[in-house]
């Protein structure tokens, strides 16, 4: 019997019975958000505005913190003037708050079954010690932005092995350009570059447990990525200062034509195209094959809402996580005018953009290595300020690599 | 505090006169006199207490500790120290804090430079005084901005004044040997402005006739500078050195806002180095944070100890 | 005087000085005037590399009228105000008291109690942050204003002690030796005869404290977030984050926010320098 009315009730609740739920949410809810480039400020407010219309005894407060300040900021209001709705990221990222129980565990949320299957693909990446702590409300491809013109004017193909990868970029580089342009000032964007190279050169599974603490960083195999990468770096194929800019201030590079492409998170379309790049200047190819005998693997960072543990109106805030990874929803804020980039729930359809179609194509047909977060969201946090401060000294330095790699070696032996 | 009392003063003026006429006065007058004090103190006192003199030694507790700053601590004794002793990052902060220092100090000659070269009553000169004075006004997080446009390695205006003298581009930002020099000589500009107006009053103390009996004897230029002014100066000396002292082992903003650091780590000071590790995006560990902190106050203490000394000094010397 | 009067050496020697008092200006405050320039250049300058030269067209209005109106920044001064003007009103209160007791009577542990003021004041204060910050939280603070307040407050009180005790310390004496044989309460002593002589102090404190409050980074980076509770020096940094390589507004922002503090300097330019430079003269 309680089990049957129990299931009842949530059935009930999950089934929508949506308008009744509608018109019991009351107070306020406090969602504190990360979205503070102007596109995703955009569509976060738009959020915010919809969910308060649609639910009159509602009032929506929100909150948006700079993007890089609220990576410092999340752990003093989880622990002391906790929201009700918070942004964070995927997988090891949320790992410190999930231990300290401050964040709500919503396997409930994930049980309800339009979510389980809408959204099953992205389970992985929420789920911890069995659990799910938030949902995602975006993802995105990572890959190589290039002037199609640039390419073009000196007749190269999209590369599909490294050979072709480096020849591309000599060519790139006797016309009077740099292959990459790159802004390393905050780190990460150099992680970027390691996650491929690793993956391409080790494979998927090597990268996971090297992130996960598994390997050593002196390792030979290890080494062989580095080596890799040193290639480019010997070539001079990235722009010079890099390690003065952020990787906005890099962007420039690129609209000038000074340098050719950008490794970099689907995010950077939006700017380079409000920078003045027209579809026939702008296009994306898939990192190319390094290793053959490795499958091809991507980093696709998936953005996420969490419930703090001490929010206070948990079930408004419940009620947000399920608007905001609604199909029509999803479909909406990750469209090419708003986002631009994928939707999370499997009934969404994809914006019909050429870089959104193509991203979407490579992770769903094209990965079979394995579907990775990113270097600073599958390494734990200490591991991957270290390591990704010596992939800048490493683009910089090159001939350092041994000293670098001793130094994470020891951190790797302390962290884990 | 509940055993204050008066104690005998040494005084001319204070102390042994009051106590001796209090002593012939009403039990309460005398009472009024130890309550006052107390009562006046109190609020200052607690305040104080509780948000600085316990938080100081909360971090030196806490520097014993491994904390995440979410779960709950776990002792490890000296283990934090043991580690710095053997972090690189931390010695690479440890030297540019003595960098910061021995450098920061030039703010106290060029200071004095400018004072004398608008020590003069020309028109319009209190106006060029206050515009000089300036820079020192203005939150260090402008004038962190400020300086890396100047030093931006595309269309800095370093860059381009080096161009026109036909040297070469330099990315002083992004250079590990530079980067430290570079925001030093930001950190310089309003410091430099400080000691300035430090000395600007100080001159107007220099006692004329001796200036007038040194030049009667033949002293002049340097010969003066060095062995009348400068003595005379000595008060403003003092407070100069303490100032950029405090200035240099404090630095945070311009370097937060310069550089965050970088290079990979190559401008960390160990005030920096503390918030990063303890704070920052990846810093979870607040108790490696506390014992960064506590190096940092030890070597504070070297300067805190000779500036309560000389005031002790001071202070002996009567009012 | 030293150096010499420039009025008793030679007329070119006065003249070049003239030219050359200004010419120093400029390049001293070199950087500065080229963010001024910066503030009012339109977007279309820094795209075309015209970074130095004259500005094509002026867009001052269009510019500050965004940092006005299309962003926080209005909000981020008021919270500026908000925690600046508290603090300096409770500092110096504080720091009035503490100034009268230590610099009046004597007792045991007088001297023990002013140095723990002055050395607490020069205590590298990141050693302070992590137990405030939790402090802050624990208190149920953080992130707001009042928070701020207190902690500015109580470091502040510091060095205002320093600063009042010794400014008492020279009043004279007598004044208050007097006051006491006629039986005047000591608090009435306080209130009547010591703080109308300390008005110089106030005002050279407070401005001080002004600017050292509005000016400060750290704590607010450490104790507060977003835009209800940031004052602007941190309101700043997410301003430039959020236009990032955009120039011409960045400028624009950096110089509204720097202008209260040089405002009130220029205002009460006498006091400030009689308060930075008590000490510094004896």
């Amino acid at each position: 019997m309680k089990t049957l009315k129990g299931t009842v009730a949530s059935l009930a609740l999950s089934l929508g019975l949506a308008t009744a739920a509608q018109a019991e949410l009351s107070g306020t809810l406090k969602i504190f958000s990360d979205m503070s480039n102007p596109a995703p400020r955009a569509v976060m407010e738009g959020m915010a505005a919809e969910f308060d219309a649609m639910h009159p005894n509602l009032t929506v407060e929100l909150t948006v913190i700079d993007r890089e300040a609220y990576k410092t900021q999340i752990r003093n209001f989880l622990t002391a003037n906790a929201p009700d709705v918070a942004n964070w990221y995927a997988a090891n990222r949320m790992r410190p708050y999930v231990s300290a129980g401050l964040f709500e565990d919503i396997s409930d949320l994930w049980a309800e079954p339009e979510i389980a299957d809408a959204l099953a693909s992205t389970k992985g990446a929420m789920t911890l010690d069995g659990k799910q702590w938030g949902v995602p409300y975006t993802y995105y491809q990572w890959g190589v932005y290039y002037r199609e013109d640039i390419y073009n004017e000196l007749g190269l193909e999209e590369p599909k092995d490294w050979e072709t990868f480096k020849s591309n970029c000599q060519k790139i580089l006797d016309s009077g350009r740099k292959c990459f342009t790159i802004g390393t000032k905050f780190l990460w964007t150099a992680g970027g570059w390691f996650d491929y190279l690793n993956m391409r050169t080790n494979g998927y599974d090597f990268h996971m447990a090297l992130t996960n603490g598994e390997i050593a960083w002196t390792d030979d195999r290890v080494k062989q990525t580095f080596a890799n990468w040193r290639e480019l770096i010997d070539m001079g194929a990235f722009i010079d200062n890099h390690q003065s800019y952020s990787w906005q201030e890099a962007l420039p590079f690129m609209v000038k034509g000074e340098a050719a492409a950008y490794l970099m998170g689907n995010f950077a379309v939006a700017p380079l195209r409000e920078a003045g790049l027209g579809t026939d200047q702008l296009d994306f190819y898939q990192f190319p094959t390094i290793n053959p005998d490795v499958e091809l693997a991507e980093d696709a960072p998936t953005d996420t809402f969490h419930i703090p543990s001490g929010a206070q109106n948990k079930e408004a805030a419940r009620e947000f996580l399920r608007f905001v990874v609604s199909a029509d929803n999803q479909t909406k804020i990750n469209s090419g005018a708003a986002l631009g980039q994928l939707p999370v729930n499997s009934n969404s359809s994809v914006d019909d953009d050429e870089m959104l179609n193509q991203g979407f194509e490579m992770l769903s047909s094209n990965a079979p290595g394995g579907i990775a977060q990113f270097f600073d969201r599958d390494a734990p946090a200490e591991m991957a300020s270290v390591a990704m401060e010596g992939f800048q000294e490493f683009m910089v330095f090159p001939d350092n690599l041994d000293d670098i790699l001793n130094r994470l070696e020891k951190t790797r032996e302390r962290v884990y | 505090m509940a055993e204050m009392k008066l104690a005998p003063g040494n005084g001319p003026e204070t102390g042994s006169a009051t106590a001796l006429r209090s002593s012939q006065d009403s039990w309460l007058r005398r009472n009024r006199q130890t309550l006052a004090p107390l009562l006046f103190l109190a609020p200052g006192v607690i305040f104080f207490l509780f948000y600085v003199i316990f938080p100081i030694l909360q971090s030196f507790n806490l520097s014993f500790y491994r904390w995440d700053g979410l779960g709950d601590p776990q002792f490890i004794g000296m283990e934090n120290y043991r580690e710095l002793m053997d972090d690189r990052a931390f010695e690479v902060s440890l030297w540019n804090n003595l960098k910061w220092l021995l450098l920061y100090l030039l703010a106290i000659p060029a200071g004095l430079f400018i004072a004398l070269f608008l020590n003069q009553t020309v028109t319009g000169i209190r106006l060029y005084k206050s515009l000089f004075f300036f820079p020192f006004v203005i939150s260090q997080v402008v004038v962190g901005l400020v300086f890396s446009w100047f030093y931006d390695p595309t269309f800095g205006l370093l860059n381009q004044v080096l161009g026109w003298v036909g040297l070469g581009p330099l990315n002083v930002l992004g250079d590990p040997t530079l980067v430290t020099y570079g925001i030093i000589a930001a950190g310089l500009w309003p410091q430099t402005a400080y000691c300035m107006i430090l000395y600007l009053t100080g001159l107007n103390a220099v006692d004329p006739e001796q200036v007038e009996a040194a030049r009667l004897d033949g002293a002049k230029g340097a010969k003066m500078l060095w062995y009348v002014i400068i003595p005379q100066l000595r008060p403003a000396t003092f407070v100069a050195f303490v100032v950029t002292i405090i200035g240099a082992l404090r630095s945070f903003d311009l370097i937060s806002i310069m550089t965050n650091g970088g290079p990979f780590g190559s401008s960390r000071v160990l005030s920096f180095y503390m918030f990063e590790k303890a704070l920052s995006e990846y810093g979870f560990r607040m108790g490696y944070g506390a014992a960064i902190a506590v190096v940092l106050f030890l070597i504070m203490l070297c300067f805190i100890a000779y500036f309560l000394w000389s005031m002790y000094q001071d202070d002996k010397g009567g009012r | 005087m030293f150096p010499k009067p420039i009025q008793n050496s030679s007329r070119a020697w006065q003249t070049t000085y003239q030219a050359l008092v200004p010419a120093a200006l400029v390049m001293w405050l070199l950087p500065l005037i080229a963010v001024a320039i910066f503030s009012i250049k339109p977007e279309a300058d820094f795209t075309t590399g015209n970074y130095w030269g004259v500005p094509s067209s002026f867009e001052g209005f269009s510019n500050y009228g965004r940092v006005f109106f299309g962003s926080d920044m209005p909000r981020y001064l008021l919270n500026s105000v908000l925690i600046t003007v508290p603090t300096v009103i409770g500092a110096v209160a504080l720091s009035c008291m503490t100034g009268f007791a230590l610099g009046v009577y004597k007792f045991r542990g007088n001297l023990l109690l002013f140095f723990m003021f002055v050395a607490g004041n020069f205590v590298p204060f990141q050693i302070l942050m992590v137990p405030v910050r939790d402090l802050t939280l624990d208190m149920g603070l953080y992130n707001t204003k009042t928070g701020l307040v207190l902690f500015h407050i109580a470091f502040q009180t510091g060095f205002c002690t320093l600063f009042m005790r010794n400014f008492i310390r020279a009043l004279p004496f007598e004044l208050i030796e007097a006051a006491r044989v006629e039986g005047v309460a000591e608090w009435r002593i306080f209130w009547f005869v010591v703080l109308p002589l300390m008005k110089p102090a106030i005002a050279a404190l407070s401005v001080l404290i002004f600017t050292f409050i509005w000016n400060d980074y750290f704590w607010a980076v450490v104790l507060t977030q977003g835009a209800e509770s940031q004052p602007v020096t941190a309101g700043i940094t997410s301003f430039n984050a959020q236009y990032r390589a955009a120039y011409h507004l960045m400028s624009a922002g950096s110089i509204v926010a720097a202008l209260p503090p040089v405002a009130m300097f220029f205002l009460m330019q006498r006091h400030f320098i009689a308060g930075l430079t008590l000490g510094a003269v004896k």
